[in-house]
């Protein structure tokens, strides 16, 4: 009875009601229907798809810089980055490589822009992060109709201009990491390894990151700041950067997420995309 | 029983410890009505914990209550929240003010007391949407303010006032109370000009004419004498002298405040300095640091001195580290080792090998939610490139967790710092080890010179020995000059060459560690008077 409480105290109270609901879910699936090893596999692809999502708060959660609401600012550079890889008619594997290769000096100026603005407004890094999300992704639904685009899966159709709500990424980067090495067990069940790999790989650059000196002081300065400065660290700076690695993993992540949904969503697409990668945070 | 003469307060053999810390030991006081009684002593004496004690604070019920007994009017207490203590007729005006900007004077003094206005919405809903009596209000604050004997219009935006004048709502905000029958008074005149405070001043023993009992603190120890009927000096935790305050002198209160039974008994420091050549050398330093502002101070230590500076709270001696380390804006000469040092860059502090061990442990000296590995090896991993190994041509830095261990664990045995393992926390240690872990954290850094601001502040008198003696054998083992600030003159003479006061932003002297205490307290307290007249 003991073990049991100690383990209700570390696991906390809220974890064991999400788990119970969530394994509710699996019970009562099949009795409506659902096939529960579809099911599973569809877990696991959207672990897959928001895990370097959710890994983008990481940075700037170490440095002190809160949950990263701005999220949106990430995914915006992961659009461009995708879009452009089309528009140049990149094809296959190599335009997820040319979309990650366009998308990273967005990520990493507007990254340095958003983490020059919280530094000037500490305390209320979060609130903040929210208005430039939503401002952001407010800013670009003027811009995708204006920016001079022309690649004909993705314009509208009868203007030739502007591009559309929903872009497929098919014959493009559609499943280029869940395919590879992808297996499957029984007819329902499959496992996108590439995408797993993929995310774990960047999940372990974070883990070295944090393990070296640079990472050291960030871990520092969000732990306490007064503290890293007065150890002759420069806070600004390690915010910035950490701010400029969430946004590059904010940019890498949603074109993880679009290979494996099968769509670019834009406009209004990344409004919310924040907030399932913040719950996770605080759940985890 | 004869009513006017009874004491309103009594307090027997009251004692407190925090957490096996004894900070009171047995006091006794006696307050009779419209008695003024100054209550004084070094920080850290004793007498906020004295008054949070008689106030009901939570502070003392959350750190295990208090020993002893307390009567009001005759009648045992025990206060167990402040509520109790209000309804008594007890009023305290602390030293940071709790007003709100925005409300004018009537409406702070009389905040969540207000007099209501009975309509007939309040019949349907609730005493709650009764309306604020804003007449009456303005009547009872009135009335408060002419009990103190001051002119301020009740209706002015408290947020527009000059310090003084919120001052006096503060107190007020006590006397609109009805039953006020003793009133505690922190520092009321530290924030104060000259001539408000002589308002004040006249204002308190208005209200003692009146019959109410005043207890009063400050540090000011002329207005002390000027206005109290009795003082009362308290030191570590004890009162030492209890005297009618009509015929003592301000030295005689000084001397009671700093002094020691064992005076005699402290060994002073025979290094001669004069003979080392100057290694630092301040110039004209001042630095904005809010509380401890430093105006003009300038000063020389030599190669191996331990350098004390001491002063009242609110002085400015703990801006000087923190201005020259770069933690504030300062500005003015620090040279060090004839280099002179760029200001307002902690960086360039610590590369020119000089470090810091700060006064506020857990805000700037310590990572709280890191293990003592992290606490101790972090800042000599980000300045000295200790503790790392480089792959890829330097290109990555990775940390070394092995020799972190190991040059944790050397430290907390040479320090002897109590804890389960180098992994531990460094927020579950108690205070006296975290002042370790932040000296370990300075020493990795292998500085040339070292600043050691309060070293002993909060921690118990065991840890305190320990604490100094750990910076006397780093002296003398690596020859490293020390800068050591501290509150506590005792515990400067026992360890440093020489001693400077800083008074008012300014050196008031610099004595030789051997000079006799009183004659700091006089640089202490006779400078503070210069400058208020």
């Amino acid at each position: 009875m003991n073990k049991i409480n100690q383990f209700i105290t570390s696991f906390g109270w809220p974890r064991i009601i999400i788990a119970l609901f969530l394994l509710s879910l699996f019970i009562i699936a099949p009795f409506v229907g659902v096939n529960v090893a579809t099911s599973l596999s569809d877990t696991i692809v959207r672990f897959g798809m928001n895990g370097i999502l959710v890994l983008a708060m990481v940075p700037m959660i170490h440095s002190g810089c809160g949950l990263n609401f701005g999220l949106p600012l990430g995914i915006i550079a992961g659009l461009l980055g995708g879009t452009l890889a089309i528009e140049f008619n990149f094809i296959g594997p190599v335009s997820f490589v040319m979309a990650i290769i366009f998308a990273t000096p967005f990520a990493l100026l507007l990254g340095y822009g958003y983490g020059k603005l919280l530094n000037k407004v500490k305390g209320s890094e979060m609130m903040i992060a929210t208005y430039v999300g939503f401002s952001s992704v407010a800013f670009m639904c003027i811009m995708w109709l204006l920016l001079p685009y022309s690649h004909p899966t993705m314009v509208w159709g009868y203007a030739g201009t502007g591009l559309r709500t929903t872009i497929s990424t098919e014959g493009f980067y559609l499943h280029v990491l869940t395919k590879f090495l992808q297996f499957r067990i029984g007819e329902h069940f499959m496992f996108p390894t590439g995408m797993i790999l993929f995310f774990a790989f960047l999940a372990f650059l974070i883990w070295a990151f944090l393990h070296t000196k640079q990472g050291t002081a960030m871990t520092a300065v969000g732990s306490n700041a007064v503290f890293a400065q007065a150890s002759g660290i420069n806070i600004d700076k390690i915010r910035v950067q950490s701010v400029m690695m969430s946004t590059w993993l904010g940019a890498i992540g949603i074109l993880v997420y679009q290979q494996s949904f099968g769509f670019i969503q834009l406009y209004m697409g990344p409004f919310y995309m924040a907030l399932p990668a913040v719950s996770a945070i605080l759940i985890g | 029983m004869d009513n006017i003469s009874a004491p309103v307060l009594k307090m027997r053999n009251i004692s407190k410890e925090f957490y096996g810390n004894k900070v009171l030991n047995d006091i006794n006081l006696t307050l009779k009505k419209g008695e003024i009684m100054g209550l004084v002593g070094e920080n850290g004496a004793g007498k906020s914990t004295l008054m949070n004690i008689l106030f009901g604070m939570d502070v003392i019920q959350q750190t295990g209550g208090y020993k002893g007994q307390m009567f009001v009017d005759g009648k045992e207490v025990h206060y167990t929240s402040s509520f109790d203590a209000i309804n008594d007729g007890i009023g305290m005006v602390h030293q940071e003010f709790s007003l709100l900007p925005e409300f004018n004077v009537a409406e702070n003094i009389l905040l969540n007391r207000e007099p209501e206005s009975y309509s007939f919405v309040s019949e349907v809903f609730g005493d709650r949407l009764n309306t604020i009596d804003r007449k009456t209000m303005k009547l009872i604050s009135d009335a408060a303010i002419g009990k103190l004997g001051v002119s301020l219009d009740a209706t002015t935006l408290v947020g527009t006032m000059p310090v003084g004048h919120k001052q006096f709502t503060e107190i007020a905000r006590e006397l609109s109370k009805e039953a006020i029958k003793i009133l505690v008074l922190d520092e009321p005149t530290a924030v104060l000009t000259e001539q408000e405070a002589t308002i004040l001043l006249k204002a308190i023993k208005n209200l003692a004419n009146q019959g109410i009992a005043i207890i009063f603190i400050s540090h000011r120890l002329q207005e002390v004498v000027d206005v109290c009927d009795t003082v009362v000096v308290m030191r570590d935790g004890k009162i030492v002298q209890k005297e009618d305050a009509k015929d003592l002198t301000i030295s005689q209160i000084a001397h009671w405040m700093v002094g020691r039974e064992v005076d005699d008994e402290v060994t002073h420091r025979t290094f001669d300095y004069e003979k080392q050549p100057v290694v630092l050398s301040v110039e004209n330093l001042w630095v904005d640091m809010p509380g401890e502002t430093v105006r003009d101070v300038s000063f020389e230590v030599h190669q191996g001195e331990i350098f004390g500076i001491g002063g009242l709270a609110g002085q400015g001696k703990l801006g000087i580290p923190n201005g020259a380390m770069g933690l504030y804006p300062a500005g003015g000469q620090v040279i060090f080792e004839n280099n002179q040092l760029k200001l307002n860059e902690p960086r360039n502090f610590l590369d020119a090998a000089m470090a810091f061990v700060s006064e506020d442990r857990r805000g700037v000296g310590l990572l709280l939610d890191e293990s003592l590995e992290w606490n101790i090896s972090f800042a000599a991993m980000q300045i000295n490139e200790k503790y790392l190994k480089p792959y890829l041509n330097g290109l990555i830095k990775w940390r070394n967790e092995k020799e972190i261990q190991a040059v944790s664990n050397q430290y907390i045995e040479a320090l002897q710092i109590k804890c389960t393992s180098s992994k531990q926390k460094a927020k579950e240690l108690s205070g006296g080890n975290q002042q370790k872990v932040c000296c370990a954290k300075a020493f990795a850094l292998e500085p040339r010179l070292l600043f050691v601001s309060e070293p002993t502040r909060g921690i118990d008198i065991g840890a305190k020995s320990l604490v100094l003696q750990t910076l006397r054998d780093y002296n003398k083992n690596s020859g490293t000059t020390i800068v050591m600030i501290s509150s506590e003159l005792e515990e400067l003479r026992s360890i440093c060459d020489r001693i400077a006061i800083v008074t008012d932003g300014k050196i008031a002297g610099i004595l030789p560690a051997s000079r006799p205490s009183h004659e700091f307290g006089l640089l202490m307290v006779s400078a503070t008077e210069a400058s208020n007249e």
